[in-house]
């Protein structure tokens, strides 16, 4: 459209798009452009005084030009970010199904609990004397995530999942190079299921990656996993539950084979949501296991972080683990900065995501024990829900078997009807969903991974059900354009990845401008 | 349970649907032995109230920056974040949204995320900055391992400015991957040899102004010795407001800038959750980790964002992929662009005058004491102070008078003979009466 | 003029004693849009079967293994700025490189025109 609002594109024009305003506003949604063409260099939204400084100090590192950032004021900031924000879609605004993502509600009192001045606003290098409150929380929630979880030890620094991974695999590193077998043990088990962060994160601590296939029943068997044991294998890295939101029932007879060859045990605990307080991965044999506060402890996302990825240990490992370690000394606590020979080190500066600590233990303490295993309890009842009334029209990879907290569909019953996973995936959101997880696990072909969590209402589970049914008899009736044009009531159309991708434009410029004024 | 809507009907009725007796049914894969029956040993659920009166309780044990003169640096910054900042930030669609891999209905932390990596291109004198990182180490850490792919070498020459926790990350991770690491000593005066160190196995070389000592450095010439050896240089900064007043890091000829970004729009937290910034030249565009932004239109010829370049992340490369890293830190970079877009590029540079001044009083006041020297030469908002006794001591003893003084060196440095320094920082917060306070209180005391 | 095709869906079209690398027509219609191609630096010298170059599509990155051994002498700039050649033209604007053969044996292990067509055929 150009600012006389005449359309200007031969592009296909959606059902929103009938009536076009003047403005490009569509009621409640407004168009808003870019920081860069609203702001002014000449406004601020910061009263600060402008001070003559003596500029000796800065030796010749002064800065000679002027930042070029404009500024919005207050009211212009403000309605900035509220409009972007009402182009996004939260857990606050629908079912937000998006399997292995834990996307459940974040309650307020987590917020409010973080911001107190006690937590928030501390700083991370305070004499310990004045910030023992904030060791007790650590030490606190290191108490609950190791009897939640039947382990040893806990390291909570990591910053998020892929990070706990490379700290739960760098102990398994410092332990195998402490028996004198770094050189010999270098190859690290991946089943073909496994989220992509597990290889990369062997591959980037030098190890090698064997992966082998899951059975049919979409599992792993501990027969294969034997024939791969030796003397050079390091580790297995093992989701449970799985990718395909099963629990690997053979993972004490893997964990005791790989324990018996010499090796670790490391479970990717992605999916804990599933059971906590219904199963110890510590009395299944795991030695290392990250855990994903911002999805298992309901922790905002964000639009993609911050998280926190503590990493629990069993008594193996314990020896191994990186600093920071909050430990007791009399009366006092105190923390533990400095890394010795044994463990491996550091990870991040500081002492780790305290904030994310706090909303994570308010959570739990919130929920107790009782409401912690009623909140797996109801998330895998919810998933095998979802399942039991999809099944008859939606196919299922791994037969009738009970899923955990998400229920894996593949693309099978979509075939002859023109309609993909990605389809299917965009028409959800014309409906008012998130779309579910799709093309992952990438051993299910089309896969659709659909994690309800423990926060939905059974209303909201069955106008959901009923909404996927009504897509599903429109696919397989022929219905393909609803689904291959879709979104149509979304504030973007599908986007062009194509083109993002072969020429990047990763920042403002003029030339950025569209010749419209959205 | 406040939190959990099914009620017991809903839940005999979907067990009736799928057709099993009870909910274990479905925990059928769990070995029975290792099947918890009744909840773990903690306490069971509690009210808000409950909780709240917990939390306040733990809590109040400890000393709030804001409560007491205060003057703490060493990577993590007391500023004021303008109210609009958080209150924007815990906009539900902001709050409880994921990462935009449906772009179609994320458009609004794909614009936001354009505009970051916008103004940390900008800020840095860079032309590409990426959707953010874990934190400032990390990204240090990462930019390490980016520089060993752009160049086919593994040696990182570590600056002895160099935050001592970030070197620690390095370390650790370099040790992991079996890279090298040439750490030189604990530099207080700014003024090491580090040219003479650059040869023809360098990959890199981290420096980082203000150092942790608070001293500036123009590292123009390091990067000329490093470039004529086909070596990078890394720019590290840990105070981000010290970018309105001090040259860009790009200017001088930095080829990656990775630094902290909790100082502009993030509360201090105990060190985390904070945002790492991270910033390249075009040509490393491919090379560089983490999550990119970029312009496209949609099916309507629209203007839009999506994630792109994603080729280079683990979820597709897995064992190729440039990082395992798979979360930025998003609402901590919006916090970041939120604040950044009310001060503009004048607000900022405002901003950062009044923390320098505000140190150099606090420097003068403090050279006047007996017992105090203040060691920088050259200096932004924070500066290195010799005391005649140990610096954790005092540090202690003015605590237990309600003001939090600085930062004793040997809390990082443990075992470098530095016991008597101690960092002194001073931003926009300080008040006349915080530096009066201080200055009685250490005369008191030395 | 004679090309041979390697398991691995590159192609190489002999021109005497250099040999043209790229993937093949098939390759390209399976990666869907060709966003970027990392290329050898010329004068480096690769084994059969080594890393040779990257392509990469929006949802995917490949390595493409280089069919024989031998030493890189020009490469196809071309792609830098227009990846989409692979797309269009894979078997002829879209090469990637220009290998000199340093066995010409190595051909003796790759398939011709038919035998790919078969062996992809079977692998469908």
């Amino acid at each position: 459209m150009n600012n006389q609002g005449r359309p200007t594109h031969s592009g296909e024009v959606g059902q929103g798009n009938l009536h076009p305003t003047f403005t490009g506003n569509k009621a409640l949604l407004q168009i808003e452009p870019l920081l860069f063409e609203v702001g002014r260099n000449d406004v601020t939204g910061v009263d600060i005084e402008d001070v003559a400084i003596d500029s000796n100090c800065l030796g010749n590192m002064g800065r000679q030009a002027q930042v070029e950032l404009p500024a919005l004021t207050e009211p212009e900031a403000m309605r900035h970010y509220v409009r972007l924000s009402q182009w996004n879609f939260g857990i606050d605004t629908g079912l937000f199904p998006l399997g292995s993502c834990t996307m459940k509600h974040n309650a307020r009192l987590n917020e409010a609990m973080a911001r107190l001045p006690g937590f928030g606003d501390i700083h991370p290098f305070q004499p310990l004397s004045t910030v023992q409150g904030a060791l007790e929380l650590m030490r606190e929630l290191g108490r609950y995530l190791m009897t939640l979880t039947g382990m040893e030890a806990v390291a909570l620094s990591p910053k998020a999942g892929a990070h706990g991974e490379l700290c739960g695999m760098a102990a398994i590193k410092a332990a195998v190079d402490a028996k004198g077998e770094g050189a010999t043990r270098t190859v690290v088990l991946v089943p073909e299921s496994a989220h992509g962060t597990n290889p990369a994160t062997a591959v980037m601590l030098g190890f090698s990656v064997k992966s082998f296939p899951t059975r049919e029943d979409g599992k792993v068997d501990v027969a294969d996993v034997k024939a791969l044991l030796g003397p050079d294998v390091a580790a297995i890295m093992l989701t449970n539950p799985n990718t395909c939101g099963l629990f690997e029932s053979q993972m004490k007879e893997i964990a005791d084979a790989v324990h018996e060859a010499g090796g670790y045990f490391y479970c990717d605990g992605a999916n804990f949501n599933a059971i906590v307080g219904k199963a110890r991965p510590g009395d299944l044999g795991a030695d290392a296991m990250h855990i994903n506060l911002h999805k298992t402890f309901s922790t905002p996302h964000g639009g993609g972080g911050p998280g926190g990825g503590p990493v629990v240990f069993s008594k193996l490992l314990a020896p191994f683990v990186p600093v920071p370690q909050v430990r007791v000394d009399g009366d006092d606590l105190t923390l533990e900065e400095h890394a010795d020979d044994k463990n491996f080190g550091r990870l991040t500066a500081f002492h780790g995501q305290m904030g994310v600590y706090v909303r994570s233990l308010s959570y739990m303490l919130s929920h107790g024990s009782d409401g912690m295993m009623q909140a797996s309890e109801d998330a895998v009842l919810s998933a095998n829900y979802i399942k039991a009334c999809l099944s008859d029209l939606m196919s299922l990879p791994y037969g009738e078997q009970p899923c955990m907290h998400e229920v894996l569909f593949d693309d099978s019953w979509l075939s002859d009807t023109g309609v993909t996973t990605l389809d299917f995936a965009k028409a959800m959101i014309d409906e008012g969903y998130h779309p579910m997880t799709m093309y992952f696990p990438l051993v299910v072909h089309g896969a659709m991974l659909i994690e309800p969590t423990e926060s939905e209402s059974k209303a909201s589970l069955d106008l959901f059900i009923a909404a996927l049914r009504d897509l599903a008899m429109a696919a397989k009736n022929g219905d393909k354009e609803r689904f291959t044009g879709a979104p149509y009531h979304a504030p973007r159309r599908r986007l062009d990845e194509t083109s993002a991708a072969r020429n990047p434009v990763l920042k403002w410029t003029e030339s950025t401008k569209p010749n419209h004024h959205w | 349970m406040r939190y959990l809507p099914l009620s017991d009907a809903d839940r005999s009725q979907m067990l009736a649907r799928i057709g099993v007796k009870n909910v274990n049914e479905l925990f059928a894969g769990v070995p029975k032995d290792k099947l918890l029956t009744s909840p773990v040993n903690l306490p069971s659920h509690k009210s808000e109230r409950e909780v709240e009166g917990m939390f306040r309780k733990i809590s109040a044990k400890n000393m709030a920056a804001s409560s007491v003169p205060f003057f703490l640096g060493a990577g993590a910054y007391k500023h004021h974040v303008p109210a609009t900042v958080d209150h924007l930030i815990q906009r539900s669609e902001f709050l409880t949204s994921y990462t935009p891999y449906q772009p179609e209905i994320a458009q609004g932390t794909l614009q936001y995320l354009f505009e970051f990596q916008t103004q940390v291109a900008t800020l840095t004198g860079m032309d590409v900055a990426n959707a953010s990182m874990y934190d400032g180490s990390t990204a240090t850490g990462e930019a390490v391992l980016m520089a060993h792919r752009v160049t086919k070498r593994n040696k990182a020459i570590l600056a002895g400015g160099l935050h001592p926790q970030y070197a620690d990350v390095v370390r650790t991770l370099s040790k992991l991957a079996s890279d090298e690491v040439v750490s030189m000593a604990a530099d207080v005066s700014g003024d090491a040899d580090i040219l003479s160190q650059i040869d023809d196995q360098t990959s890199c070389v981290v420096v980082q102004t203000p150092d942790f000592f608070g001293n500036l450095h123009d590292f123009k010439a390091i990067a000329d010795k490093a470039h004529e050896k086909g070596a990078l240089v890394i720019a590290v900064f840990t105070e981000a407001v010290s970018l309105g007043l001090l040259k860009a890091p790009g200017e001088m000829g930095a080829d990656i800038v990775v630094g902290e970004g909790q100082s502009i729009g993030n509360a201090l937290n105990f060190g985390g959750p904070y945002v790492g910034l991270f910033a390249t030249r075009q040509q490393y565009v491919r090379q560089m980790p983490g999550r990119l932004c970029g312009l496209t239109v949609d099916s309507e010829g629209r203007r839009g964002f999506v994630l792109t370049l994603s080729t280079r992340e683990q979820h597709i490369r897995r064992e190729k992929a440039t990082s395992n890293i798979c979360t930025n830190s998003g609402l901590c970079a919006l916090a970041f662009s939120i604040h950044m877009s009310l001060l503009g590029g004048t607000g900022l540079t405002r901003l950062a005058k009044v923390n320098h001044a505000n140190a150099l009083k606090l420097s003068r006041e403090l050279q006047e004491i007996k017992g105090v020297s203040v060691l920088n030469k050259t200096f932004f908002n924070e500066f290195t102070v010799r005391l005649s006794q140990k610096a954790a001591d005092v540090v202690e003893q003015l605590a237990k008078r309600g003001i939090l003084a600085g930062v004793p060196v040997s809390r990082l440095l443990p075992n470098a003979g530095l016991d008597d320094l101690m960092l002194v920082a001073s931003t926009e917060v300080n008040t006349d009466e915080d530096r009066v306070a201080l200055v009685t209180a250490l005369k008191e005391v030395l | 003029m004679t090309t041979y095709y390697s398991k691995d869906h590159e192609y190489i079209r002999i021109e005497g004693n250099v040999g043209v690398v790229g993937i093949t027509d098939h390759a390209q219609s399976q990666l869907g849009d060709v966003v970027y191609v990392e290329l050898p630096k010329v004068g480096s010298d690769i084994a059969k079967g080594g890393e040779a170059a990257v392509v990469e599509s929006v949802k995917a990155a490949s390595d493409v293994y280089t069919p024989v051994s031998g030493k890189i002498v020009e490469v196809n700039g071309e792609l830098e700025a227009t990846p989409n050649l692979v797309n269009e033209a894979a078997e002829r604007d879209g090469w990637f490189f220009r290998i000199e053969l340093s066995d010409k044996s190595e051909l003796d292990g790759l398939m011709d025109e038919a035998g790919y067509k078969k062996f992809v055929a079977e692998n469908a």
